[in-house]
């Protein structure tokens, strides 16, 4: 029996028969690995997934950091999800950063009768009395909808008043399935009010967004830093250490980079729609995988010398970090490794731990859709249910005065005939192997199985997951937050990432686990024929 | 850090900026994670469950076994009915728990579920248990949910009781695994014999091994001495507002009398608690026990140059924040700001009697609940203190301000080691002088110019 059945077999039948389509080892029978994805976590199950509220509010507009983010419900989200995702933020000269704080109407019983949408709006009056920011977003927890608060009123009347953006969103806690569908609430919102409304051209020759590098850790900081010095203008960065004022002129630049391709495939859709730009879907976790990317760009634009300046940039980067990688490598090759993140992670850090000659055996997503497993072309085929109709999607059509074809379809066909990844993804399934788990909406129960039956060195998922994880003694580090490290992106980021590994498995306190005692034979006691 | 935090006061904001509390689900949560194998339940969207799980392993360092009844739009339309009955039967076929503790959220609250009628419905067998308390989160605070899951898991299942036992029952209010430990041993030590609820040592503190259980064994107040809490002979309920409410329900509803005594924090305080036990036992207090206090006394009579006159702000939970506000007087310290979010008034006018025991001019001091970080770093700003005592959101304050912090009560996100160590009783507070008195002599050789750098003191 393989590992897949001897997991789904210790289930109840009903149990059994929701999570058999959710649970794929590859390559085990003659048909097409499929999966089923973004359906409703039975409940009771200890599903890892959060709500709709933590992806509109706490994935894609919280770390924008020229805004002033509202949670309107009671104080609990607003107090979870301030400073606890690590989406790192530098104050511009002169400019505001809110992310340090946490805004909240901290809802009470009255305002759940009566309506909570006067104290919102003397919140925003106070708001912006004390701090004056240029953006203020609105962000519904559960009770807001049932209530009939409406935020998007709301954000319309401040816009009258203050002359400033301001978006109400609808995401409330019970919308959909996961974090997905709040991070469609947001990407709709973004498009419709924020992008395409500044003008400030890009200076520089070649200028790019790279969209779904939400800053962890610093990882946005250090692409932005390989990108620079291959001569590349960043526009804007969705959304980590982002903000407003860049993501209005975010329609002007040449090219979209698409890291996170769960949380913010739309915006790059309706870009490439309204505006004409197109995307890549790239992968700056791994040397391999960042090279791969660097190259992709640079030949999008065709340029012989923007072309050899990545490769000049390469080699250098390479040359850098060539004998840390080495070393880590000596250390981790040959161990294998489970994943278990959000919509994204779980793929593009197989291409880091394959660097490091670590291949991971078991990936899971916590809110991924099927085209995250099993790449874009099966879209189509994905049914509508009743949580993913409830979730607006919003129809974009060409901006007449704004919208520039980058390449004639002919050209683009061409380019990608070349390997330059335009506009489409293949998922993870092709990047994995014969027998290899994959997990969609993983719990608890199954995460420790998996550990049980196919045994990794090392498991990475967030923090509700670590400690379970460890005390089975196998090694855990975050790859939600990076346990308090990080970068892990680009080619610094990859050494500190090889240290961060090295450093957990070969800690010394593993060993101590067990006391002597236990593996000693107590000597004492009498012999016979004593007194 | 913080540098768009005006020194201007907005008198009677409403919003509320960098909070000083969470919500009562996480309470709840907390609380029947301290019940022997019971799993705590969350009623509501997936988020608050996945949130409060998130929040209790960042504090404990530990993992915080919980489920949801995933709440789609369907659900929130026409009731959770269905999902808590698929969760109650999924839990107990796939995580074999003896109890699911149920709470409710904002969401569940406010459509009006009645989950006490959905659970009279379930056919549960008779080894096991599904309960539940109501826990809106737009009421009260963390605190309040907590103190609402202790009523509830009593209401489904301690026992009327015709005869008492000799035991007395203790309720510790939210303390960490490390305070369960040392509040049971001075009661040992003290020869009370005891049921102690909410039991979270051993549990959220479990030790390395190598093996994983859902619910460590022999961990947690046992269903057996929950049934049993109303045989007490007397309760001793810690911290006023987290443990009044559940202590005037097992004196009504079980005739068990209780003396409400304030978190054991400092020597006072840990008097106090010893004084209970000791009306309970009717033994002496043991020579040793004498000595930890000896101790304690002896450094902080070593310490008090360097904090006799310090200011500090204390923030965080009521009750934690009331006994940390003793012992800095204890200290020597001027408790300048007392601040929590919990809405409870009585905080202010139980903080506010214990510096006039003290003779501290209240005048000089802030004393306030139902507030935020925000507004305490307001307060900072215009009048600066010493040293800040809380949360590891204060950390920023700390930053901004160039303070010391000592971390303190719930959450703390940021350091290692704290709660599987006591806060409370004599061996905590010799902790809390030493970490107090360390911080404010490390600002002290930070700063001195090389030539009053001192290396005796």
């Amino acid at each position: 029996m393989n590992e897949r059945d001897l997991l789904l077999e210790k289930y109840s039948s009903r149990v059994f028969k929701n999570r058999k389509s959710h649970i794929t080892q590859l390559e085990m029978s003659d048909e097409q690995d499929t999966i089923t994805a973004n359906t409703r976590a039975i409940p009771g199950i200890a599903t890892a997934r959060g709500c709709c509220y933590a992806g509109c509010k706490g994935v894609v507009v919280g770390p924008m950091k020229d805004a002033v983010t509202i949670t309107h419900g009671p104080i609990g989200c607003a107090f979870y999800s301030w400073g606890t995702r690590r989406n790192k933020a530098k104050t511009e000269e002169g400019g505001k950063n809110f992310i340090p704080y946490s805004f909240c109407t901290d809802m009470r019983p009255t305002d759940i009768v009566f309506g909570g949408e006067k104290k919102l709006e003397e919140g925003i009056d106070e708001i912006m009395a004390i701090f004056n920011p240029k953006c203020i977003f609105i962000c519904s927890t559960c009770p807001i909808g049932l209530i009939g608060d409406d935020v998007q009123a709301v954000a319309r009347e401040v816009e009258k008043k203050y002359g400033i953006k301001a978006i109400g969103f609808s995401c409330e806690g019970y919308k959909g399935v996961s974090q997905s569908s709040g991070h469609h609430i947001a990407n709709n919102g973004l498009m419709k009010q924020v992008i395409g409304t500044g003008d400030k051209k890009p200076m520089g020759k070649y200028s790019l967004n790279i969209l779904g590098e939400y800053n962890i850790g610093g990882d946005g900081w250090e692409e932005e830093r390989i990108l620079k010095k291959i001569g590349y203008e960043i526009v804007s960065v969705f959304t980590g250490d982002g903000s407003y004022e860049t993501m209005k002129n975010a329609h002007l630049a040449d090219l979209n980079l698409v890291m996170c391709h769960r949380s913010i495939n739309y915006v790059a859709q309706m870009m490439k729609t309204k505006y004409g730009i197109d995307w890549l879907k790239v992968n700056f976790i791994g040397i391999g995988a960042t090279c791969k990317t660097l190259r992709m760009i640079a030949e999008y634009f065709q340029d012989t010398e923007l072309i050899a300046k990545t490769e000049e940039v390469i080699a250098q980067e390479l040359e850098a970090i060539s004998d840390d990688m080495e070393y880590y490598r000596s250390m981790l090759k040959g161990k294998t490794a489970g994943i278990f993140t959000g919509g994204s992670r779980s793929h593009h850090y197989q291409s880091l731990l394959r660097d490091l000659g670590i291949e991971t055996i078991i990936a899971g997503y916590e809110f991924a859709h099927r085209d995250d497993y099993e790449g874009r072309d099966i879209i189509s085929e994905i049914k509508p249910d009743a949580d993913s109709k409830n979730i607006e999607e919003i129809a974009v059509s060409r901006d007449e005065e704004l919208y520039k074809e980058r390449y004639s379809g002919e050209k683009l066909e061409e380019l990608k005939e070349k390997g330059i990844e335009i506009d489409t993804y293949d998922g993870m399934f092709p990047d994995m192997k014969k027998g290899y788990m994959v997990v969609d909406d993983y719990n608890m129960f199954e995460t420790d199985e998996l550990i049980q039956t196919m045994k990794p060195d090392i498991f990475f998922s967030g923090i509700k997951d670590k400690y379970s994880i460890q005390k089975q003694g196998v090694v855990s580090r975050q790859l939600h937050s990076y346990d308090y490290s990080g970068p892990y992106a680009g080619f610094n980021g990859a050494v500190i990432f090889g240290r961060d590994v090295t450093m957990s498995i070969y800690t010394k306190a593993w060993v101590l686990t067990t006391p002597p005692w236990k593996t000693a034979a107590l000597l004492g006691g009498r012999i016979g024929g004593e007194n | 850090m913080l540098e768009l935090t005006p020194k201007e006061i907005m008198e009677n904001r409403h919003i509320t900026i960098n909070p000083c509390k969470t919500c009562e689900p996480v309470g709840a949560m907390f609380c029947a994670l301290g019940v022997e194998n019971c799993m705590p339940h969350s009623h509501g969207s997936q988020g608050c469950c996945s949130y409060h799980r998130t929040v209790l392993s960042r504090h404990f360092k530990e993992p915080a076994m919980a489920t949801s009844s995933s709440f789609t739009e369907g659900a929130s339309v026409f009731g959770g009915r269905s999902n808590l009955t698929t969760a109650v039967k999924n839990i107990f076929d796939i995580y074999d728990p003896d109890i699911i503790a149920i709470h409710t959220t904002c969401l569940s609250e406010t459509i009006g579920d009645d989950v006490g009628n959905y659970i009279m419905d379930l056919e549960v067998s008779d080894d096991k248990t599904v309960l539940y308390a109501s826990t809106p989160s737009y009421e009260g605070s963390h605190i309040q949910g907590f103190s609402n899951m202790m009523i509830g898991i009593m209401k489904y299942m301690t026992q009327k009781a015709a005869v008492k036992s000799n035991r007395a029952a203790i309720f510790p209010g939210w303390v960490n695994p490390g305070d369960d430990r040392e509040l049971k041993r001075i009661a040992g030590v003290m020869g009370v014999d005891y049921i102690y609820f909410p039991d979270h040592e051993g549990i959220l503190e479990t030790p390395m091994t190598g093996k994983y259980k859902y619910f460590p064994k022999g961990a947690g107040t046992s269903a057996a001495d929950i049934k049993a809490l109303g045989t007490a002979k007397k309760l001793i309920a810690m911290g006023h507002i987290t443990s009044s409410e559940p202590a005037e329900f097992l004196d009504k509803q079980y005739k068990v009398p209780f003396s409400l005594i304030p978190m054991p924090i400092g020597v006072k305080l840990t008097d106090k608690y010893v004084m209970a036990l000791r009306e309970i036992s009717h033994q002496e207090v043991p020579q040793t026990l004498e000595d930890e206090r000896g101790r304690l006394v002896d450094l902080m009579l070593d310490s008090h140059t360097y904090t006799y006159n310090k200011t500090a702000a204390i923030y965080g939970d009521p009750d934690i924040v009331y006994s940390f506000t003793s012992l800095c007087i204890e200290m020597g310290m001027i408790p300048k700001y007392v601040i929590t979010g919990t809405p409870k008034e009585e905080f202010t006018r139980q903080v506010s009697a214990l510096l006039k025991e003290h003779g501290i001019d209240t005048g000089k001091c802030v004393i306030k609940a139902d507030t935020d970080l925000f507004y305490l770093h307001q307060l900072i700003k215009n009048e600066p203190v010493d040293i800040l005592i809380g949360s590891s959101y204060g950390k920023q304050i700390a930053k901004a301000e160039n303070i010391p912090i000592i971390r303190m009560g719930f959450p703390v996100l940021d350091r290692y080691g704290n709660t599987i160590q006591p806060t409370v009783g004599y061996a905590g507070a010799i902790r809390y002088v030493e970490k107090i008195t360390c911080a404010l002599m490390d600002k002290v050789d930070a700063e001195a110019k090389d030539e009053d750098f001192d290396v005796v003191m």
